[in-house]
């Protein structure tokens, strides 16, 4: 089967903006707040008290059951409070968060393994160890790679994809860490092969990140492992979306309804292999993560390691402050984002990027006009869908034709709006379509569980109306027969 | 007048086939009246709370299949629920009569003010899906999961102790599936 070819948009990027300057690194700040959901499935739940005084990486939240990650300290000090505290993401509703003064002491807990014996770990424990350390996919889609390591030895695994193609026009911490910690992260596909008990890595990035090709070749041929290889993808938005990588790479596809998986493959992205790598390094727990800081409302656009928990206001401060046109806070990139209301949030593990966008970054928006049907739309979308269509389902409310159009596949990635000549927002529209979609699931499930509860009351009634029925027979008939077995009526009588 | 017979006989004899080959499926492939109920009532919100004047979602499906009910008493299913219906009998969709109650009001579930209730078990006798908890005596409280906001716990209540609260958020966040890994 031929690879097909990569559907998408080649978008002027802006990376050398954030990407120019040599990483940094943010000083730690003096309150860590950390909200319990900070990554994909169920929050966290708090293991220790207000009061209590934690160590630098001890676990203040453990996973819950399921699909869930823990939640470390990223400074060592006292416990202020566990309380609710406005998060950044989607809806922007105020979520439970632990609270940390800073003592600056930087007292270290105890490691989670011994420093540099992860490849002597047998594998289940070190993805025991490495879900422990509260690592998420670091990409964006912040999902606990203990349980996406896990999920694999059951079904046979045989590559391993390192997700290095980071194809949102601003965002660049991927491409930073390749430039500068190449070899670490080789190290870190090494412990990651060890956990998966997986022969083959394949490194896949987008052919203009010229430097950290280099460096990323340099390190290979340091480490001399042949297991890891390199693969060049065209600079195309959204090529490193998980699937859309997939399918380019080896020309498979994955499931509508699986992960990558059941194909035997594992995408992991750069920056989560270098939090696997620091576990092994130091036995520290995720508590910091790159996050480029960028756009032209920021003086010093920079990628810079921060500490979770600190706050995106002071994030920006230390870049040198907002500009004169800061227009507005993006948390992610500029197609895919999410506007943040203010900057008195928490960085936290999905923060891959603040986005301060001026008049200059943003594109002017017209007014929505009808469609026109030009199928622009259809041309670009990565996932092979019909846009234009299912613009014409959702404004109809049709949700068994979104469904059959396969709305549950759209990325939202937001190709389809950028083309389309109308200046309809179709993602935006796509997603409230899903929201309808997941509603509606919803409604029929408790619906058939009411319909359920319903039959099964109904039932137990009619027993026990039954039963009764029984009992009365009973009683009537054991108080006539003492009558009918005398024949000898009483001298009362 | 005689080369008319053979076209009558013929004509009697198609007639006479149709007729047997009718009867035959009238007789033998009725269709499953369970069937078209259970069809019926996978349509109905399933809360149970007899607006349509018939003890609950299922009886009035079995009503609306012997043809004594019509497609538009049930105002929690609201229009979409009206006119699916009319769509799966084929009849003309109709609006949902106002007689039965006010359509497409925003979900609402129970609740209790558990300082007043006196433990009676009169709501959960009322209860057709067995969404309250509580014994004799005892408060009693709300499986909010499982409330489908029929309202017939209400009027039993001596103490008025239960009101209807709006479900403001089902409380989901609507992540897409997928996301960029960039």
């Amino acid at each position: 089967m031929a690879t097909p070819a990569a559907r998408g948009l080649a978008l002027p990027g802006f990376k050398m903006l954030a990407a120019t300057p040599p990483m940094r690194t943010a000083p730690p700040p003096a309150v860590a707040v950390l909200p319990l959901n900070q990554h994909t499935g169920a929050p966290a739940i708090p293991c220790i008290h207000v009061g209590e005084r934690v160590l630098l990486g001890q676990c203040v939240a453990r996973a819950a059951e399921g699909v869930s990650a823990s939640v470390h300290a990223p400074v060592a000090g006292k416990v202020t409070a566990i309380e609710d505290r406005p998060a950044p993401h989607v809806g922007g509703a105020p979520t439970l968060s632990i609270v940390i003064d800073n003592d600056g002491s930087d007292e270290c807990a105890n490691a989670l393994i011994e420093p540099g014996t992860a490849l002597q770990l047998a594998p289940e424990v070190l993805r025991e160890r490495i879900q422990a350390a509260g690592i998420v996919g670091l990409g964006g889609a912040v999902f606990p790679t203990g349980i996406k390591l896990t999920r694999g030895p059951r079904q046979r695994i045989e590559e391993l994809l390192i997700n290095a193609a980071e194809c949102e026009p601003y965002i660049s911490c991927d491409e930073a860490a390749l430039r500068e910690r190449a070899a670490d992260l080789v190290r870190g596909v090494a412990v990651v092969l060890h956990a998966l008990t997986a022969e083959r890595c394949t490194i896949a990035l987008e052919a203009d990140k010229t430097r950290a090709i280099a460096a990323l070749q340099q390190a290979l041929a340091a480490a001399a492992d042949a297991r890891i290889g390199i693969r060049i993808v065209p600079p195309i938005y959204p090529s490193g979306a998980e699937r859309q990588l997939i399918t380019l790479l080896y020309g498979r596809e994955v499931p509508a309804d699986g992960v990558p998986t059941d194909i035997g493959i594992v995408c992991q992205n750069v920056g989560t292999v270098l939090a696997i790598a620091d576990l092994d390094t130091n036995g520290l727990p995720l508590i910091e993560r790159i996050v480029t800081v960028t756009g032209h409302g920021v003086r010093q656009p920079a990628n810079v390691v921060v500490r979770l928990g600190t706050r995106i206001g002071d994030l920006i401060e230390f870049c040198g402050g907002y500009t004169a046109d800061a227009a507005r806070l993006i948390m992610g990139g500029s197609m895919m984002g999410i506007a943040l209301p203010h900057d008195d949030l928490p960085v936290v593990k999905a923060t891959n990027c603040l986005l301060v966008a001026s008049d200059q970054d943003l594109r002017p928006r017209s007014p929505e006009m009808p469609c026109i049907r030009c199928g622009e739309c259809a041309t670009v979308c990565p996932a092979g869908l019909l846009p234009q269509q299912l613009h014409w389902a959702a404004r109809e409310r049709d949700l068994d034709g979104l469904t059959r159009l396969g709305l549950e596949d759209c990325i939202e990635c937001g190709c389809c709006d950028y083309v389309c000549p109308s200046q309809i927002p179709l993602a935006t529209r796509f997603r409230s379509a899903k929201g309808m979609l997941c509603e509606r699931s919803e409604t029929r499930e408790r619906a058939e569980r009411a319909g359920h509860r319903y039959d099964v009351r109904a039932q137990r009634l009619e027993a026990a109306a039954a039963a009764r029925e029984q009992r009365l027979k009973e009683k009537r008939r054991s108080a006539r027969r003492p009558a009918d077995a005398d024949p000898d009526p009483g001298p009362d009588r | 007048m005689i080369e008319l017979l053979p076209a009558i006989g013929v004509a009697t004899l198609l007639a006479a086939a149709a007729g047997l080959l009718l009867g035959f499926a009238a007789s033998r492939l009725v269709p499953r009246e369970d069937a078209l109920v259970d069809r019926i009532n996978a349509l109905l919100p399933q809360t149970q709370c007899g607006q349509c004047r018939y003890p609950g979602c299922r009886p009035y499906a079995e009503a609306i299949a012997r043809g004594v009910a019509d497609t538009n008493q049930c105002p929690p299913g609201g229009e979409e629920t009206a006119r699916s219906l009319a769509e799966l009998l084929g009849r003309e969709p109709k609006a949902v009569d106002p007689l039965y109650g006010a359509a497409d009001k925003p979900r609402a579930i129970a609740w209790i003010d558990e300082e007043i209730c006196i433990g009676c078990t009169l709501c959960i006798e009322a209860c057709p899906v067995d969404a309250i908890a509580g014994a004799p005596k005892f408060m009693h409280t709300i499986i909010a999961n499982e409330c489908t906001g029929c309202e017939l716990c209400l009027p039993p209540c001596p103490v008025d102790c239960i009101e209807m609260r709006a479900v403001t958020d089902t409380g989901v966040s609507r992540r897409p599936r997928s996301r960029l890994a960039a």
